[in-house]
Parts: structure tokens; sequence; C-alpha cells
């Protein structure tokens, strides 16, 4: 007992006093920084949590730990850009959800405070080398999905949340705790099947609405939404002007910064017509957009680029729903948007797949993206695209510390995460998932 | 009809006639000779010789697959692909009755998307709602076929089990149909009774007809039986002509599934996604099941907590024949198996061939058709996939597909294609337009 005491105050004593206890020396490895060509046999200096030296000759400081990295690779942790990690542990079971909260319009809320840092899923994705995501509050029909949202349709589901995969609490693991309100665009249901529009079909069996139909409760929807928006354009002049009678609101408050364009609205729309709307919809109401999740980008893509509208594609693992597009639609998307010049980072708007993002990127390379491209749509694109580049995504610098050593590419799939630091801390690579493997691999 | 059957014979000749040589290829076999640099001759839709160099006989298709790889067809142990609507017969938790053979539908696109992803076979079955579902059914991605065209001849036919959460979730009200009445069973404890009953009434209804046949055997005048077209199959399974592919999760619904087969000797052929399948490989083992699960599926519902993406590794270790499978309605997953099957390299530890043989040969041993797929082996069937590179990385591509000797896909007709299809649905929407137009809108 006594003895541990002293353990503890040495440690005390030397925490304030041994300035390099936190360092890190990765020597001899190949830095891969995304941002600039790769570096060959360097050594890297970890130190408070930032990346402080990349160089041939970097001088450890007393105290550091030296980790041996010849042969090894060292990569930017990487992003990904639409998640529900930490609001939701097992899909079916709504209790243990936490997506998709009642409401047609809920800027007011924010996912960061339901996060929930002691979720199996942040290791499970971790161990494959994903140092931060997205986190989205997901109502509607789009979002990070794994929630069982209410029947009625969610426009503004509330803001969403860029954080790292470790912490011990949502204050320690947040970067940004309003990277974006999340607006779910309306889409018009059209005819679903063969030859159709590919929209989803009531489950009723009874054919699709006809379209004059779905387009009217379209039209009412995206009235809806810029009847709000036009409320919080009037609330922002009210409170500027300190008029008479002004109360604040909550709902409204959340509006400011979207209406500043200090935060960008991540808007999911699928189809052609709805970003064509959405690109619209943005313009009018002068907002900064993110389009999410497009199934398609078609003559949309002339338009987001000349717009400056950064887009996150979804999982390249996925089919086009109508079946008379090509087999390998969703794979080539990304190429497409490349060719377009359209700025755009991946999310897998699961959490199960999560870990798998940097497969997805390997397969739109394999379907026509350069390699660069898909590196950068899984780490320094989705960092700028969120304003945190200055903080992460890229090997540089001055930035966070979180970055990966590994065997080989980590888009390839028999590649090995070796080490993984976040924040500058080395993680264990462990998880639920390797614990069950190692605790039944010694049954006899 | 006569016509049709002219065609038809025409055709098979013109199959049977096909000789194919595909040409320096990197050659994963899945037999003794491993992985391979060489050639590969087909002939009349089966593999007549692999080697370094084989001699290219006159008037044969060349495949230069330099710098390619070569693999088996890929073989999907579960699937439920090319089914022409509702996959339950959820009415009743025991509907050993129904046949997925029935309601095969050949212009499902997901079959030509499996394809695509270098799928030759798979086993299709119906949903998991039953405690005993229906008979399933092996295909061949024989797409352009008919129904019975695309059956994968002589492949022992199957019966789906479901264990756990789906078989007892069909017995409570759900949201969004709380007027659904109650159907027994409603626990993992029901589900067991409701298998045992069943087998109850077989063994019965299998003595029966053992008595009657004995008889007629024997010369005697007899009265046969009823058939019972529900215990029939259970019949089957008890007499080892039928497989049991048995859906379940969790560690104490297989284990209870093992012991009910062992009391009634009968044998389970496979455990279906199986994700605690790890926790009870030793007894799976023991009992000779095979094991197909997903490469790396958890945390969507409750009882896949505790599934691992190194179940399919630790299982194989422990000496079960394990397999990787899609589960696809849509043939998405079926468009990736190879790399699927590679992730037990990143999560255990395997070597290509082990991983790669977890939908290939030993898919093929699950279903009983090892003799005729599964390896590139003198003798099998010619059902080969092409890859760009190495299956086993997430950068490669399925050049092309061959079953039975003949090419079934191709990636660069795929592609070339493309515009010319697109024309002609133009065209016929267009022609859609008029006709309604001249209609004047009426309905």
């Amino acid at each position: 007992m006594r003895a541990g005491r002293a353990w503890v105050v040495a440690l005390a004593f030397c925490a304030t006093m041994c300035a390099a206890d936190d360092a890190v020396l990765i020597r001899n490895a190949d830095v891969y920084p995304v941002t600039a060509t790769v570096m060959k046999g360097v050594s890297l200096l970890i130190q408070d949590g930032k990346i402080v030296e990349i160089g041939a000759k970097v001088i450890a400081p007393k105290g550091a730990k030296i980790v041996e990295a010849k042969g090894m690779r060292v990569y930017p942790g990487m992003i990904d850009s639409g998640t529900t990690l930490g609001l939701s542990e097992i899909g079916a079971e709504r209790v243990t959800v936490d997506t998709g909260e009642l409401g047609e319009f809920m800027p007011q809320l924010k996912a960061l405070i339901a996060v929930n840092p002691d979720s199996a899923t942040f290791a499970v994705t971790r161990v494959n080398g994903i140092t931060s995501a997205m986190t989205y509050p997901a109502g509607g029909r789009g979002g990070g999905g794994g929630g069982r949202g209410a029947a009625a349709p969610q426009f503004i589901a509330g803001r969403a949340a860029f954080i790292r995969l470790s912490g011990w609490t949502w204050e320690e693991m947040e970067i940004l705790r309003s990277a974006a309100m999340q607006l779910n665009f309306p889409s018009i249901a059209g005819r679903g099947g063969r030859g159709g529009e590919g929209a989803e079909a009531p489950e009723s069996g009874r054919g699709p609405a006809p379209f004059t139909e779905a387009k009217r409760q379209y039209d009412q929807q995206i009235k809806k939404i810029d009847e709000f928006f036009d409320a919080a354009r009037q609330y922002q002049k009210e409170r500027t002007a300190n008029a008479p009678g002004f109360i604040k609101d909550l709902k409204m408050e959340a509006m400011l910064p979207v209406l500043e364009q200090k935060e960008p609205v991540a808007i999911t729309a699928n189809r052609e017509r709805s970003i064509h709307d959405a690109i619209l919809f943005a313009e009018k109401h002068h907002i900064r957009a993110v389009i999410v999740q497009p199934h398609e980008l078609g003559k949309m893509a002339a338009e987001l680029k000349s717009r400056n509208i950064p887009v996150i594609l979804g999982r390249t693992e996925a089919l086009s729903e109508n079946e008379d597009d090509p087999y390998d639609k969703e794979m080539t998307l990304p190429a497409e948007a490349y060719k377009a010049g359209v700025k755009f980072a991946f999310g897998t708007f699961s959490n199960e797949w999560s870990r798998n993002l940097p497969f997805n990127a390997a397969r739109a390379v394999a379907f026509g993206l350069p390699y660069e491209e898909g590196l950068k749509a899984i780490t320094i694109n989705a960092a700028e695209i969120w304003g945190v580049s200055s903080e992460t995504g890229s090997i540089e610098k001055g930035k966070s510390a979180d970055l990966i050593v590994t065997d080989g590419d980590p888009m390839e799939l028999p590649t090995q995460i070796k080490r993984l630091y976040i924040k500058g801390k080395e993680v264990e690579l462990t998880s639920r998932q390797v614990e069950l493997y190692r605790r039944y691999m010694e049954r006899q | 009809m006569t016509k049709k059957l002219l065609f038809g014979i025409l055709a098979l000749a013109t199959l049977r006639a096909e000789v194919t040589v595909i040409r320096n290829a990197t050659i994963v076999t899945e037999s003794g000779k491993g992985t391979m640099k060489g050639s590969i001759l087909v002939r009349d839709g089966k593999i007549a010789e692999i080697g370094e160099n084989v001699l290219t006989p006159d008037g044969a298709t060349v495949i230069d697959a330099n710098g390619q790889w070569v693999m088996p067809g890929i073989i999907d142990c579960h699937t439920h692909i090319a089914v022409d609507g509702n996959m339950n017969e959820a009415s009743v938790s025991v509907s050993s009755m129904v046949n997925i053979k029935d309601v095969i539908d050949p212009e499902d696109i997901a079959i030509y998307r499996a394809l695509a992803g270098g799928v030759t076979s798979a086993n299709v079955l119906h949903g998991s709602a039953n405690s005993i579902g229906g008979q399933t059914i092996v295909l061949k991605m024989r797409w352009g076929q008919d129904a019975d065209g695309m059956i994968f001849e002589g492949a022992t036919p199957g019966v789906k089990f479901a264990l756990g959460e789906n078989p007892k979730r069909s017995g409570n009200p759900q949201p969004g149909n709380g007027n659904a009445p109650l159907r027994y069973p409603a626990t993992r404890m029901g589900v067991e009774d409701t298998i045992r009953q069943a087998f109850n009434q077989a063994v019965a209804y299998k003595a029966e007809w053992d008595t009657y046949d004995a008889a007629v055997k024997s010369g005697q005048k007899s009265v046969a039986p009823r058939k019972d077209l529900k215990l029939e199959t259970l019949k089957e399974v008890l007499e080892g002509k039928r497989y049991v592919h048995a859906h379940c999760y969790r560690a104490d619904e297989i284990l209870m599934l093992i012991r009910i087969a062992d009391d009634y000797g009968f044998k389970i052929r496979t455990f279906q996604h199986v994700m605690e399948g790890y926790k009870v490989a030793k007894e799976i083992a023991a009992h000779g099941a095979g094991a197909s699960t997903f490469s790396d599926w958890f945390g969507f519902k409750m009882e896949v907590f505790d599934a691992t993406a190194y179940n399919a590794a630790i299982m194989q270790k422990k000496g079960v024949l394990v397999s990787v499978n899609s589960d696809s309605l849509n043939g998405e997953l079926m468009g990736r198996l190879n790399t699927e099957a590679a992730k037990s390299m990143k999560y255990g530890g395997l070597s290509r061939e082990d991983a790669l043989a977890m939908v290939t040969l030993n898919p093929a041993r699950q279903l009983g058709v090892d003799n005729r797929v599964g390896s590139i082996e003198v003798g099998k069937d010619a059902d080969i996939v092409i890859y760009d590179k190495d299956p086993v990385s997430e950068f490669a591509k399925v050049q092309k597909v061959l079953i039975d000797g003949h090419k079934y896909f191709d990636r660069d007709q795929d592609v070339s294609g493309r515009a010319a299809r697109e024309a002609e649905k133009q065209k016929l929407l267009e022609m859609e337009k008029r006709t309604q137009g001249s209609r004047g809108g009426a309905q």
C-alpha cells in the first residue's frame, strides 16, 4: 500500500518534471504524409500530443519512448465522414439507439453530448486505423443510419460532431462539437422497380404514388424548410437589431452559425434532381452546403464544382437500386466526381462498416480513381471539408499526432495496423472482438 | 415447342464444342498444385489440362491472361437471390413442404451482378422466420437460361432451419404489425420444442413407410401410407438424402441443435451465419458439421453482439470446415466475396489459399458438389474467374467468368456495350411515352 503510494507520488513528480515522458520517437519509418510525397526511412517525433518533428535526423528528448519502425509505414489516422458512432450500439434494439429524435426541425440537438465513449464499436473501428469520424444525429431518411427514426419525416436532425475515436468522456473526444447542421433534403418517391426511377416503393405493395402526387408532397416539404430558414433569418435580424420584445429561442440560436456560414449544412441528397434542388436551396438561403451520400451526380457534378460545394460519398461496397444501371455504378462514382473536379471524402454511413472505410476507398481506386485521391478522401479531404485540417488529416508538423504505423498499404486487406496513436497517445490495439478471439482460442 | 427444343439442342451442341485456353495466368488452383503460373485447357465444359505449358488446339478460343489471376468460380453457400416474391412462408413455424425451386426468377438482375463478382454457384434458401423453413436449391449463375437451366444438376437438395431471434420474433407482434397473431414459438425453448416435435412425427412417419416398403419388397400386399409432404422432407433428412442448413447465431442454440440431431440420428450439414460458432467450434467439428459465416458483420442485433471478425479463422483453426457467405438479396456482397474471404488473412492470419478456399472449395464441400466444382483440377467443371490482380487485393476486379467452359461475364464487353443498351432503353422509354400519349392519358 505504502509502496503503491510512493509510486503515485513519483509519477506525479515525473509528470511535472520530466518534460519528455510523453514523447515518442518513431524511427526509420516510411512516412506517407498524404499532403506531400513519401519520406523513406525517416523519424517522427511526437510530443504533447502533436507531431513536432519529421526528418532523417531527429534527436529524441531524454525519456522519450523509442519505437523502431524499420520497414514500417506511417500514415495519418483515417477519417470516416459518415457515422453515428457512439449514438447507436445495436441497430435493432431501439433502447440502445439515440439517433432520430422526434420533431421536424431540431437544429438545437447535438450529437456530441449523446456519444457514449464506451461504445464497443469505437475500439472495433479504431483498431483498423480510423482515428476520427463525423457522428450525425441522423433522423429522417438519410444520415448515419442505425436509428429507427420517427415515422414522420425529419428535416433538420441536429448538429453532427467531429470526434476522435478515443477518450474518457465525450468532451475529451470532441474536435468540433458543431461540425455541421444535418438537413435531410426531401426526395420525390418515383416509380420503383424495372425501368423506374429506383426510388423506394411504398411497402403497402399497392404501387408507388403517381408522380403528380409525389411532386405535390415534395413541394410542400421544400416550402416548409424554406419557411423555417426564412424564420431563422428574420430571427437573426431581430436579434442583431435588438428589436423590442425579442426573446431568445434555442432552435433559432442554433441556426445562427449556419446563417453566418460559420457552420456548413450537411444536406443528404441522393438523386440528381434532389442535388439540383439542394444546390439552389443553399444559394437562396446563403448557406454553406456539403452534399451527403449522393448515389448519382450526372450534370450536377459540374454545378458542384463551379460552386465549390464538397461531397461526402457513401460506400462503394454498394449497388445501384436501379437494375438498369451498370453493375459498377456505385464503384465508379468517386472517379466520376474526381474527373469533374468535385472535392469529396468518404463516409461509410454505418457504424458496423466504419472499419471498412479504407476498403471502400480501395474499391473506388479499382474502378478508376487515382490511388492518391482515394487516400486523400479518407484523410485530408475529410479534415478540410469539416474545417479541422489544421488539427488532423495528414502527417505535418504541428498537427495532432493522430496516426497509424502499418506493415503495408492500409487500403489492402492483409495489411496489419501495428500501432495507433490518437492525440499522441498510443492506443492499445484491442477491441471486444480481439478479446473474444484471444479468450476462445484458449478453449481446449 | 419443338422449335424451342431444337434451338436448345443446337445451343447445347455449340457449348459442347467449345475449346478454350487460358494462357499465362497465375492460377490459384485450390488443389494439391497450390498456386502456380501456367495455362488451362477447357474442353466440353470441363477442365481438360493444367500445366506450365498447354498446347493450344486448332480453333480454340485463347484468353491471354498474362499478369492476371485465375481462381475457381466462387460458390456462395447462403443467398436469397433469384427468388420471386416473399422469402418466408411465415404462417407456420414448420414449413418443410415448400420449395424455393418453385419460385426461381431467372431474370433477377442479382444473378448478373453476382456473376460480375465471380460467383458461379449459389445456394438459394428461404428466409429465417421459421424453425424449419423450406427446401433449398443450388443454382449455377447461367445468366440467360430459364429457371430449370440454372439448377445445379445433381446437387444434394437441402432444407433451411432457423434458430434464435428470427423464428422467435415471428411469434411476437411487431411494431407496425401489432395485429399479427401470436405464433408459437416465441422463445429459444419453443424453437427447440418445435424442431423436436417435427422430428418426433417424422420418425413415426418414416417407420410407417419403412414397414410398407419392407412389405412391398417381400411381395406382401399392403396399403401405402398417406404421403405428407412436410414430413417427407424431414424423412429425407433422417435418411441422409437432404442437407440441413441451419441459420443460427448464438452458441447455446448451436449446441441445442447438435443435440437434437444426435438424438434423432441425423446430421447438420452446415450452420449458417453461426457468429458464435467460435465458442462451440469443438462441438461443431465433433458433429462433423460445416460452418458458413459472415466475414465481419456485427452489432446489428443483440444476438450478434458477440460476433467477431476472427470467427472464421478460429473455427478453421479448431477443425471446422468453414465458408464465407453473402446472405445476399440483391447480389451486392456476392460481387466481392473474394475480399470477404481475404478478411481471414487480416483477422486470424490465414494464408491466401486457406482464405480463398472459404469461397471456393469449402462451400463446394459443404454443398456436396466438390466432385464437380470448387477447385481448378482436371475433370472438374470449367467454372473459372479471371481477375486483373491478386484476388485477395481490394484493387482487383473480375475480368471474365466461365461456367461450364462458357463465358457468362466479360467486363470489357459489359463496359463497351453500355452506350448501346442505354440508347435502347431511351428508345423504349420514348415508345412508352408515345403509346401513353395516344391513349389520351386515360387510365
